[in-house]
């Protein structure tokens, strides 16, 4: 039974630990940990819609709750979008674990898929953890509250 | 969109290629010039309003943009070339913005009359990436008439990074059909290395965030991040991860030398831009396209794979 990750510390330690597991467990296991690392992507995506105050959906984008997530999460935020091929990138190589039929090729896709699934814990979490000051994403729109601003309206008039 | 060899591009170099990016600059111009491409720069060009001035007001930074494409008109260019992937991202958003959004069109009339110079008319000018440039003017034949020693025996982890493909909808362009770049794969640096006798390896993050933008505001996440992009570049096999953005490049060399200290995670892989990986399989010396400019040093590997 694997319990879900209640926040990022607990998501990223686990995925250490399959990580560290040895090479033919993980070949015994590598649909079950696929499964595994899946969802914890989807955690993540969880976490990024609970912290906006929304109900993560259950739905499922192309066959999978994760992309639906992204989907989700991207709405109202563009910069969300930086992480949308990390997340098809999850799928690729749950699939690709899941049609391996050679030892090297499945331990080399969880292999990377862990890594996969690290970065969009990283990557959601580093977000989160700025919200405070505004979105300092590349893709950003302003960190500034409109009543900031008051002195570029002078110039370009908007705002 | 596509360029011919003899058309001569508009250079905009942006601030990072005068920076910390010189390597970027020099390589470019050095195998723009091996391959026989022409460029002449922008005058008087200015920022394309990256970071801070968007963090103000959009549409100053659409006008800033749009300055520089009006200057490039005005020199008879149609095409302006930025190898910075934040400038390439910058111009052609004032590009689409200028097209499909009335306020912005406003704005830029207004600053450019009040600046004194011609304002931007959306379509006179078109925004391409060093990529487009060299696929596009000589492509892999081009590449491959080259090469003198190539790149045979390197295994490459291409990094595109977040805003080469992103937003897609500033981009028309790409995905239109099998020769274009792709928003979800892209391809063309691969395809250029590959013809120059590189490896390219499938690298599951070619496009996922470095977390440049997190660089001073949490230093451990970007470096936790980038950690991540040189340990999967080395889990797929990669001796060189091949860069063609300055914010990207900076943040993997800067980040391996933390993630070493600070987290005592030493990873062995080198960062280095395509151009100058280009411009070592055409012949041209390490020094000549900027290999010592680097933080990471590259010559090791490349003497030990016989390349230079």
């Amino acid at each position: 039974m694997v319990t879900q990750p209640e926040n990022f510390d607990e998501l990223l330690a686990r995925l250490d630990e399959i990580e560290g597991v040895d090479g033919a467990y993980a070949l015994e296991n590598a649909k079950g940990l696929a499964g595994e690392l899946l969802s914890l992507g989807e955690n993540v995506l969880q976490f990024w819609a609970i912290s906006r105050d929304e109900v993560p959906t259950s739905d499922k984008k192309e066959g999978f709750v994760i992309l639906a997530l992204h989907k989700q999460g991207a709405k109202g935020e563009p910069s969300f979008n930086a992480c949308r091929e990390t997340c098809r990138e999850i799928v690729f190589q749950h699939n690709v674990i899941l049609q391996a039929h050679e030892p090297k090729v499945t331990l080399g896709a969880l292999k990377l898929m862990i890594m996969v699934v690290r970065h969009l814990a990283l990557f959601v979490s580093g977000k989160l953890e700025v919200s405070g000051l505004g979105e300092f994403c590349c893709a950003s729109k302003s960190v500034r509250q409109k009543s900031d601003i008051q002195d570029s309206v002078e110039l370009t008039g908007t705002v | 969109m596509s360029s011919s060899k003899d058309e001569t591009v508009a250079y905009y170099p942006g601030c990072a290629l005068e920076g910390t990016a010189q390597s970027y600059d020099r390589s470019t111009k050095a195998i723009g010039k091996a391959l026989g491409l022409k460029m002449k720069e922008i005058d008087n060009w200015n920022c394309c309003g990256a970071m801070e001035v968007k963090n103000i007001d959009p549409k100053l930074q659409t006008y800033l943009s749009a300055r520089n494409l009006s200057i490039a008109e005005d020199m008879g260019f149609k095409k302006v070339m930025a190898p910075c992937n934040g400038c390439y991202h910058n111009l052609k958003k004032a590009e689409f913005d200028l097209a499909n959004d009335p306020k912005s069109v406003e704005v830029n009339a207004r600053l450019s009359k009040k600046a004194g110079h011609k304002t931007y008319e959306p379509g006179k000018v078109e925004t391409i990436h060093a990529l487009d440039w060299i696929k596009d003017s000589v492509g892999e034949q081009g590449i491959k008439d080259k090469v003198k020693g190539g790149l045979k025996g390197l295994k490459i982890a291409n990094y595109y990074g977040c805003m080469y493909t992103r937003p897609r909808h500033i981009f028309p362009e790409k995905d239109q059909g099998e020769n274009s770049e792709s928003i979800d794969k892209p391809h063309y640096m691969d395809d250029l290395l590959d013809a120059a006798g590189a490896e390219s390896v499938e690298y599951p993050l070619k496009t996922s965030c470095c977390g440049g933008a997190h660089t001073l505001s949490d230093s451990d996440t970007s470096t936790k991040l980038v950690l991540n992009l040189l340990q999967a570049a080395e889990a797929c096999g990669a001796d060189v991860i091949a860069t063609e953005c300055p914010t990207c490049h900076t943040g993997l060399e800067m980040h391996q030398i933390r993630a070493e200290k600070v987290f005592g995670k030493k990873t062995n892989v080198k960062i280095l831009y395509f151009t100058q990986l280009l411009g070592i399989a055409m012949g041209l010396s390490p020094r000549k396209v900027g290999v010592h400019e680097n933080f990471g040093d590259a010559l090791p590997l490349l003497k030990d794979k016989g390349l230079v």
